[in-house]
């Protein structure tokens, strides 16, 4: 019998339903894996499987997944990476999570992200930054950087990340795993520490593309009694997703009469030639397996970056006032000090850099005099790009790009430049800022590094984008497993 | 084009304190960041509206229906400075 | 120094917390004295990773206010956020309506309305002194239970002349509120809160002078006295040739000092903008139906009502009209006397005599003055008052008399003529009964009739008071003063 840490997640929650494999030894295999991981992709990890094993009559069995640190579990340690809300144990559970248990899936453990899940390289975590399991003298991406290192490292079957403006899809595609940023709004975001709160949007990582429509499937309430999405009544953003019933789990192996656009903007310039290479091979794969692929033009694709470092910095500048000191996380305070001294001590030792500098800039962009040429153009781009994408859609079906311009980089390479860091989400922006779906699945590799191909579609189409996904998957042929390290029983780590 | 004024004033209003030495990296940064932003001051963008949210056209609304309030030990447990029954702060008077 | 005259140029923002059940953006229960930080969640909290979701109630209420104002409601209204730190806010901003607010304009009465708007309620700061905490500081302890009540904000434009004006048209905007049902509007329980914007200008002028924001005035009285006393500090500024500075102000009524309030850090930027966590506001058309229907017929309108259909004066049908209870007992009273019966006379019985009455059993009751007087609650059926004034008219029994059943039906009940019969109380009529005690009255008082006959008939009172002494008040004082003339061949 194969090793059961080598199971996808759809083989493993398969096997678990038949019977054929035990939910608790799976469970403690992967404790053991990451317990001795050398990557910091988690914070913390569940001391063994829950007392009471979900049945083989749920979706998932007792599947394990990893869960990025940001959302809330209830009585599990939840801080979203940052020192000020180290300790922090929130009273309830968010819907996605409560969703994925629901349908049997056990919490293996809270992963690593960039604080306040604001970074493109998990470099911004309280807890250190997460290494790649590739390379472990690069960055894994970010922000759900734990996430996708720990799938990629075999750390865990699956994992949960979130993605604002690229979050979950370049982290996945700079460790060669799958990541899928669904519609936004179907996925409630209940209990998600907010970064941007028009913008964030919960999505899957895992190793196959039916891994993440299997997660998919119960985030969004899928496959229940009801037959279609659930809205959850505590999120007024969330939406009733009927069309929700046809997400199963793909299997096209054809991509005939599918038509594929390429925007010609987005790759003018800066892609890296090993990325640029592997993305041009998996469009003749495309091509090959019965797919059109032609140019299409997304005239403000390039705005997308300056619209979205106005319009998320300031919606977190607002989110992230809470954080005072007051009803929870770790305050501040000296001797004889007012409540002033409270609020600026504890947000200044609390957060780390890169959170100010965005609460910083999303303050002046909202602040008198600013609002209109900043806050207000922002939002003004934002319609267009949503016009861009509208129009389109009318031509092509799915929209390729390279998930990230280059392939994982050296940490520390970027930190002192934020506009270079920035400009590494510049594929991901668009699609977050017209709320659409998008996958990103390993291309290949350049320099021995993954390269990541992202194709979106339309609002709703993730069936489609999972097919299509499922299909090129099949033909690229990448093999998934990254150096991996074996683990003896005893827990002790060999490579 | 972000000067020392503007940063500090902006950290008032965002209650964040800055030590000397972090306010001239920050104004840098800043303007850096900005200066790229000013890129959308090209486009022509009169008459056109601002988007919010992006798909969800309208708010759903909830039934006037009360659920359970957390225990107070549970509402407080969190607390860096709670009282018996609430969360102390120094006097916003003092 | 030249002596311009100025007028005072006023305009009000008053807070009104909804009757609903739950919080605005939650599903806590609406918290009355429960033990502090009983009623909350991790919404009203500002826990991380929680979302609002609003109150279909709240936005009812707040389309009842717009209806009875006339104002326009809007298909789309948004909710913003307005930024800013303060530990009774738990989210670092509160989420209230800005630029596109549920309803626009309207009116009350003789002032317009700007806007009604629905936002949430801040926690309460209870002031702790000296503390263990921080050795030496004073610190305050916050109470979630009001945080997140659902507020209407409603602002008149500044049509309002003077500080007794302000106060007159509040108790309307109270009343209003309180017959339709969408606030318990108790003011000094802070269910409903004023501030009022305050500018002086030489009368004739047109144009607005700067105006300050007066706060914490929480009851009518404290509302006179301090845009009083704020519209004297602005005339004394501008006449000793100074400038009125634009700020928030307080006033403390057991002083009658204003202080300013202004804070000690950066002057305020709110930010606003709209909240990414709620999409606009639609009103959906059964939510607009339902508000449409549970609009009562409200005070002013009942109040012409009155006036042209009954008859009634201006302040007889104000009185009962402002007053939902007494309006409905009024009613119930017409309902059930005979078509002949006046109108006005039964309004002055109710308006008057009766609520004075139950005013009195009632006693003082600081938080509600009208606390206790509902006639509709008392003794005393419409059917039995009706027929009390039909008695008077009919000069059955004098008004005196009358005054007495009504006595005893505020006591014990009952029916008036059964009241009558036992006690005695029958008038005694025009007849040779009367003339007799008239004459003996006379008798008795030679002095007095010595003046009657000079043509002084101002001590006739004497005689008349005699006469009741002798009947017990049964006798009609115009009767007496008629016979007494007769007899003397007046």
């Amino acid at each position: 019998m194969t090793d059961p840490i080598d199971l996808t997640a759809v083989e493993a929650a398969a096997a678990l339903r038949r019977g054929d494999l035990d939910a608790r030894e799976l469970f403690a295999a992967y404790r053991a894996r990451a317990a001795a991981d050398d990557t910091n992709s988690f914070t913390w990890l569940a001391d063994g499987a829950p007392e009471s094993v979900p049945g083989a009559e749920t979706v998932l069995a007792g599947l394990p997944i990893a869960v990025k640190d940001l959302f809330c579990i209830e009585g599990v340690p939840t801080a979203s990476c940052s020192n000020l809300l180290r300790g922090y144990r929130p009273p309830y559970t968010a819907t996605a999570i409560e969703r994925l248990q629901g349908a049997g899936a056990t919490v293996l453990g809270k992963t690593n992200q960039d604080e306040f899940a604001m970074g493109s390289s998990n470099e911004n975590s309280a807890f250190g930054a997460v290494r790649n399991p590739w390379d472990r003298t690069r960055v894994p991406g970010g922000s759900s950087g734990g996430s996708a290192a720990a799938v990629a490292a075999g750390l865990a079957p699956a994992a949960i990340g979130t993605d604002t403006g690229g979050s979950v899809r370049q982290p996945a595609a700079l460790c060669g795993v799958v990541g899928l940023k669904p519609t936004y709004g179907t996925v409630s975001r209940y209990g998600m520490i907010a970064f941007a709160s028009s913008l964030d949007q919960a999505g899957p990582i895992g190793r196959t593309v039916a891994d993440t429509a299997l997660l998919l499937q119960q985030m969004v309430g899928a496959g229940g009694q009801a037959g279609s999405a659930t809205v959850d009544p505590r999120d007024a953003t969330s939406i009733g997703w009927q069309g929700a019933d046809a997400l199963g789990i793909p299997s096209a192996d054809r991509l005939d009469g599918v038509r594929i656009g390429v925007p010609t903007e987005l790759l003018a310039d800066g892609v890296e030639p090993g990325v640029r290479a592997a993305f041009d091979a998996s469009l003749r794969h495309a091509e090959a397996l019965g797919a059109t692929v032609t140019e299409v033009t997304l005239p403000h694709a390039r705005h997308a970056l300056a619209a979205y470092y106005v319009i998320a910095p300031a919606e977190a500048s607002s989110n992230l006032s809470r954080f005072d000191g007051v009803r929870y996380g770790n305050r501040v305070q000296a001797q004889g000090d007012g409540l002033v001294d409270l609020y600026t001590k504890t947000r200044h030792d609390g957060f780390g850099p890169e959170v100010k500098r965005r609460i910083m800039l999303g303050t002046f962009a909202l602040s008198s005099g600013y609002y209109d040429a900043y806050y207000g153009r922002a939002q003004q781009v934002r319609t267009k790009i949503v016009e861009d994408y509208r129009a389109a859609f009318e031509d092509v079906d799915l929209i390729a790009t390279p998930t990230s311009p280059s392939v994982a980089w050296e940490l520390g390479a970027l930190t002192d430049d934020p506009v270079a860091m920035y400009a590494q989400d510049v594929m991901t922006l668009p699609v977050s800022l017209a709320g659409i779906p998008a996958i990103s699945i390993p291309a290949g590799l350049a320099d021995g590094l993954p390269v990541g191909l992202q194709l979106a579609g339309p609002a709703f189409s993730e069936p489609r984008i999972l097919d299509a996904a499922h299909a090129l998957e099949q033909a690229i042929g990448f093999d998934g497993s990254a150096p991996r390290a074996t683990v003896t029983a005893s827990g002790e780590q060999a490579r | 084009m972000i000067d020392r004024a503007t940063v500090l004033h902006v950290a008032a209003l965002a209650r964040l304190e800055l030590h000397e030495d972090e306010v001239e990296p920050m104004a840098r940064e800043l303007s850096a960041v900005l200066e790229h932003v000013e890129t959308i001051g090209e486009l022509d963008l009169d008459g056109v509206p601002p988007t919010a949210h992006v798909l969800a056209a309208e708010s759903r609304l909830r039934p006037d229906e009360p659920r359970a309030s957390l225990p107070r030990e549970t509402a407080l447990a969190q607390a860096p400075d709670a009282s018996d029954d609430g969360f102390r702060v120094p006097s916003p008077q003092a | 120094m030249s002596e311009v005259a100025y007028e005072p140029v006023i305009g009000l923002e008053i807070h009104v917390q909804l009757a609903t059940r739950t919080k605005m953006f939650c599903p806590c229960e609406l918290s009355f004295g429960e033990p502090p930080n009983t009623r909350t969640c991790p919404v009203c909290l500002g826990l991380p990773g929680t979302l609002p979701v609003v109150n279909q109630e709240a936005v009812r209420l707040g389309l009842m206010i717009g209806i009875a104002f006339g104002g326009e409601l809007a298909s789309r209204s948004v909710f913003h956020r307005k930024n800013y730190f303060y530990p009774d806010l738990p989210k670092g901003y509160q989420i209230s309506q800005f630029d596109l607010p549920l309803v626009s304009g309207g009116r009350l009465g003789d002032v317009e309305l700007e806007r009604v708007h629905l936002e949430e309620d801040a926690a309460k700061l209870n002031h702790a002194g000296a503390s263990g905490g921080i050795g030496g500081s004073t610190s305050s302890v916050v109470d979630f239970n009001r945080g997140g009540t659902p507020l209407a904000e409603i602002v008149t434009r500044p049509d309002i002349r003077s500080a007794e004006q302000a106060s007159a048209w509040l108790r309307l905007l109270r009343e209003t509120l309180r017959q339709l049902g969408v606030s318990d509007v108790n003011m000094e329980e802070g269910s409903l809160r004023c501030d009022a914007n305050v500018s002086i200008r030489p009368v004739g002028e047109t144009t607005l002078g700067t105006k300050t924001e007066l706060k914490n005035m929480n009851s009518f009285r404290f509302i006179e006295q301090g845009i009083n006393a704020e519209v004297a500090r602005q005339t004394r500024i501008l006449q000793s040739g100074g400038q009125v500075e634009q700020e928030t102000l307080n006033f403390d009524p057991r002083t009658g000092a204003i202080t300013s309030l202004r804070s000690k850090e950066a002057a305020h930027d709110y930010r606003y903008f709209p909240e990414p966590d709620l999409p606009p506001l639609r009103v959906p058309s059964d939510l607009l139906e339902a508000a449409q229907a549970a609009v009562p017929e409200l005070p002013l309108e009942r109040a012409e009502r009155f006036r042209a259909e009954l008859g009634l004066h201006e302040e007889s049908a104000r009185l009962l009209a402002f007053r939902r209870d007494l309006g409905d007992y009024y009613e119930a009273v017409v309902a059930a006397a005979p078509a002949d019966l006046d109108r006005q006379q039964l309004a002055n019985w109710v308006g008057n005599d009766l609520v004075r009455r139950l005013a009195a059993g009632a006693g003082e009751d600081g938080a509600d003055e009208d606390a206790g007087t509902d006639p509709a609650q008392s003794k005393v059926e419409p059917a039995a008052l009706a027929e009390l004034v039909a008695l008077v008219q009919a000069r059955t029994i004098t008004r005196k008399a009358g005054e007495q059943v009504l006595d005893a039906l505020v006591a014990e009940g009952g029916s008036p003529q059964a009241i009558v019969e036992r006690e005695g109380l029958a008038a005694i009529g025009g007849g040779d009964e009367l003339r007799g005690i008239v004459e003996a009255a006379l008798d008795a008082n030679p002095d007095v009739v010595e003046k009657l006959r000079t043509g002084n008939m101002k001590p006739i009172g004497v005689i008349v008071g005699h006469v009741m002494r002798e009947t017990k008040g049964r006798a009609d004082g115009g009767e007496v003063t008629k016979l007494a003339r007769e007899i003397l061949g007046l």
